[in-house]
C-alpha cells in the first residue's frame, strides 16, 4: 500500500470499486456539503471532489474534500492547472496531504472561457501529465519540481482522467500512456454510453498491458431528462451519446425519462463490468446525488467492502 | 521584428542525430538582423555541420521566410536539394520554422530559440505563430507550435476537449494538436508524442522572464 487510501485498499484486494462525485457549493454553505456526504456515504469507496468545475467559482476542492472527510468520506480531491502554476500546485499537495486526504486527481482544467469569469488568466504552467509526475516524485522520491529535497512526503494516491472519444482517437491510448509513465495509480473515464467505442479504447489499452500498471474506473452518469442528453450530445466538447441513448429516451413517457436515464446508466455499468480491463465505475451525478445509492444498488455492488482502519 | 538567437550547438546536433545530410535555410529578414540566421550564419552552420561530418545537400536564405507565398516558390527551385536531404535544419525564428513545415513534407528542425517580437508579429498575418517562449520547442511537435496556438499551451497533447479537429474553446479555432498528430504521423514520427514532455522553462520567456537583460 502506497498510501490509507480507502480506494487503493478496494483495489488492491482486487474489488470491483465505485466512486462517486460531490460538487462545492457556489457560497460558504457547509450544510450543502454534509447533506450531500451522508447521501453518498455506505454507498462508494471514494468521492471525487470537483476542483471549480467548467471554471464557475465554487468552494475549493481540498476545503470541501476535508469536510466530506469529516463526515466520513474518502475525498479524492480534483486538481486543476488552469488556476494554479508549480509553486501553487505544491503547496496545496503538502497541505492536503497534511489535513488527512487520501486521493488527487490531476486534471488541465476546463478553459477559463466556460466559466462564470472568462476574462480571466488561465495559468497552464504545467498540465495534467506534468502534474501527476511532480506529485509522484514529490510522494516516491520525496522531491519538489525542482529537484530540492522534503522531509515528510505527501501519500496520495494519484488518479488522473481519461478521454476514450475525444479527438485525435490514435494519440488518446498515447496520452493514457503516458500518464501510467508519469506515475497514475488510478484512472477515471470520460463518460461513457457508446459502450462500443469505449470497448475498441479498451482493447487498445490491453494492447499495450496498460491494464495491468493502472487500475480504470469506467465513467458513467445518469441522465436526468432529454433535454440533457441533447445537449450532452451537441454542445459538450469531447462526449459521444449514441441516438440510441436519446431514442431510448423518447420512448417512455414524459414522467418516466429521468428513472429510464437511471435504468441506462445500470446497463451500461452491467456492459462496461464485462469488459476486462476495467475495476470500478466513476458515477457523476452532476448535482443529482441523491441517485446514487438507487444506482449502485441495482447494479448490485452494494455493500461496499469494509476495512478497519 | 522577431528576436532570435542560436539554440546552443549541443541541442541542435541532437536534434540532428541519425540524419546524414541536411539542408539549410535562414533568413533575410529578422534573423539576418539579429545575427541568428542571416548569410553569414547559414554559411558558418554549414561549415560546423560538415566538421561533424554532415553532408549540406543545399542551403537557400529567402527575403522572409514568415511570408509562406514568398518561400512556396523560392524552395521551388531547391526541390532536388531539399528531396536528398535526410531533415532541414532553420535558422530563423517559430514563425519561420512553421512556413516551412507547413510546406514541405518532411522533418524541420529549428536552429533558434525566439525571445521577443518586439511588437510586430511578421508576415503571417491569419493567425499567432509564435509567443517568443525563448525555448523553442517545434523539434517535439512537428514543427507546428502549441504554445503559440493550444488554448491551454499543453505539451502533452491534446485535452479531452478537441473534437472534429475543432478547439472546445470555439469552432473556429482548430485544433493544433490535431494538426500536429495529422502532421507526425504523415512523417511517420508519432512515437515523438509518446515522450513525456517535463514542465517548460518559462524564465526564458518574455512574458515571464526578465526583459531588460533579454532584450540589451
Amino acid at each position: 500500500m502506497k498510501t490509507k487510501s480507502n480506494l487503493e485498499r478496494v483495489l488492491e484486494a482486487g474489488q470491483f470499486a465505485v466512486t462517486s462525485e460531490l460538487g462545492p457549493p457556489q457560497s460558504a454553505d457547509s450544510e450543502i456539503i454534509r447533506r450531500k456526504a451522508s447521501i453518498l456515504k455506505d454507498y462508494v469507496d471514494a468521492v471525487n471532489v470537483t476542483d471549480g468545475q467548467t471554471a464557475v467559482v465554487r468552494m475549493a476542492s481540498w476545503a470541501a474534500s476535508l469536510m466530506g472527510r469529516w463526515e466520513g468520506l474518502d475525498s479524492i480531491v480534483q486538481m486543476t492547472c488552469r488556476d494554479r502554476n508549480r509553486i501553487s500546485l505544491q503547496m496545496d499537495v503538502l497541505g492536503i496531504a497534511a489535513l488527512g486526504i487520501n486521493n488527487m486527481l490531476c486534471l488541465t482544467g476546463d478553459h477559463q472561457k466556460f466559466g462564470n469569469h472568462p476574462t480571466t488568466k488561465g495559468v497552464y504552467d504545467v498540465d495534467s501529465i506534468q502534474l501527476v509526475k511532480m506529485v509522484k516524485d514529490m510522494r516516491d522520491e520525496k522531491k519538489f519540481q525542482c529537484g530540492e529535497e522534503m522531509a515528510v512526503e505527501p501519500r496520495l494516491f494519484i488518479g488522473a482522467a481519461a478521454n476514450p472519444f475525444a479527438d485525435p482517437f490514435e494519440i488518446r491510448v498515447i496520452r493514457l500512456a503516458k500518464k501510467v509513465a508519469a506515475g497514475a495509480d488510478f484512472i477515471q473515464t470520460q463518460i461513457i454510453y457508446n459502450v462500443d467505442k469505449f470497448a475498441e479504447w479498451m482493447k487498445m489499452v490491453r494492447d499495450r498491458g496498460l491494464h495491468e500498471r493502472v487500475k480504470i474506473l469506467a465513467g458513467v452518469a445518469p441522465i436526468k431528462s432529454i433535454g440533457a442528453a441533447k445537449y450532452m450530445k451537441t454542445r459538450v466538447p469531447g462526449m459521444d451519446v449514441p441516438d440510441s441513448i436519446i431514442e431510448r429516451l423518447q420512448g417512455v413517457p414524459k414522467e418516466q425519462v429521468s428513472k429510464e436515464g437511471i435504468k441506462i446508466c445500470v446497463d451500461i455499468i452491467n456492459q462496461v463490468r464485462q469488459i476486462e480491463g476495467v475495476v470500478g465505475i466513476h458515477i457523476m451525478a452532476i448535482e443529482w446525488e441523491e441517485v446514487v445509492p438507487e444506482i449502485v444498488e441495482s447494479a448490485g455492488l452494494l455493500p461496499r467492502p469494509r476495512f478497519v482502519a | 521584428m522577431l528576436i532570435s538567437e542560436q539554440k546552443p550547438m549541443e541541442e541542435t546536433l541532437s536534434y540532428l542525430e541519425g540524419d546524414n545530410s541536411i539542408f539549410l535555410i535562414g533568413c533575410k529578414g529578422c534573423a539576418e538582423g539579429w545575427g541568428s540566421g542571416g548569410e553569414k550564419q547559414v554559411a558558418e552552420m554549414g561549415k560546423s555541420l560538415q566538421e561533424q561530418g554532415k553532408t549540406i545537400t543545399g542551403s537557400v536564405v529567402v527575403d522572409m521566410l514568415c511570408d509562406s507565398a514568398l518561400t512556396r516558390l523560392k524552395l521551388r527551385t531547391y526541390k532536388k536539394a531539399i528531396a536528398a536531404a535526410d531533415s532541414i535544419l532553420v535558422l530563423t525564428d517559430g514563425a519561420g520554422v512553421q512556413t516551412v513545415a507547413e510546406l514541405v513534407d518532411k522533418v524541420v528542425h529549428p536552429g533558434c530559440n525566439t525571445l521577443s517580437s518586439g511588437g510586430a508579429h511578421a508576415e503571417w498575418k491569419e493567425a499567432e505563430r509564435c509567443l517568443e517562449c525563448g525555448d523553442c520547442i517545434l523539434e517535439f511537435t512537428g514543427g507546428i507550435c502549441p504554445i503559440a496556438r493550444c488554448s491551454k499551451h499543453l505539451l502533452n497533447g491534446p485535452c479531452g476537449g478537441s473534437q472534429g479537429g475543432k478547439c472546445e474553446v470555439d469552432p473556429d479555432i482548430p485544433c493544433v494538436w490535431q494538426q500536429i498528430v495529422e502532421r507526425l504521423a504523415k512523417l511517420g514520427q508519432l512515437d515523438k508524442l509518446e515522450r513525456l514532455v517535463m514542465p517548460k522553462n518559462w524564465s526564458v520567456s518574455l512574458t515571464s522572464g526578465p526583459p531588460v537583460k533579454r532584450l540589451s
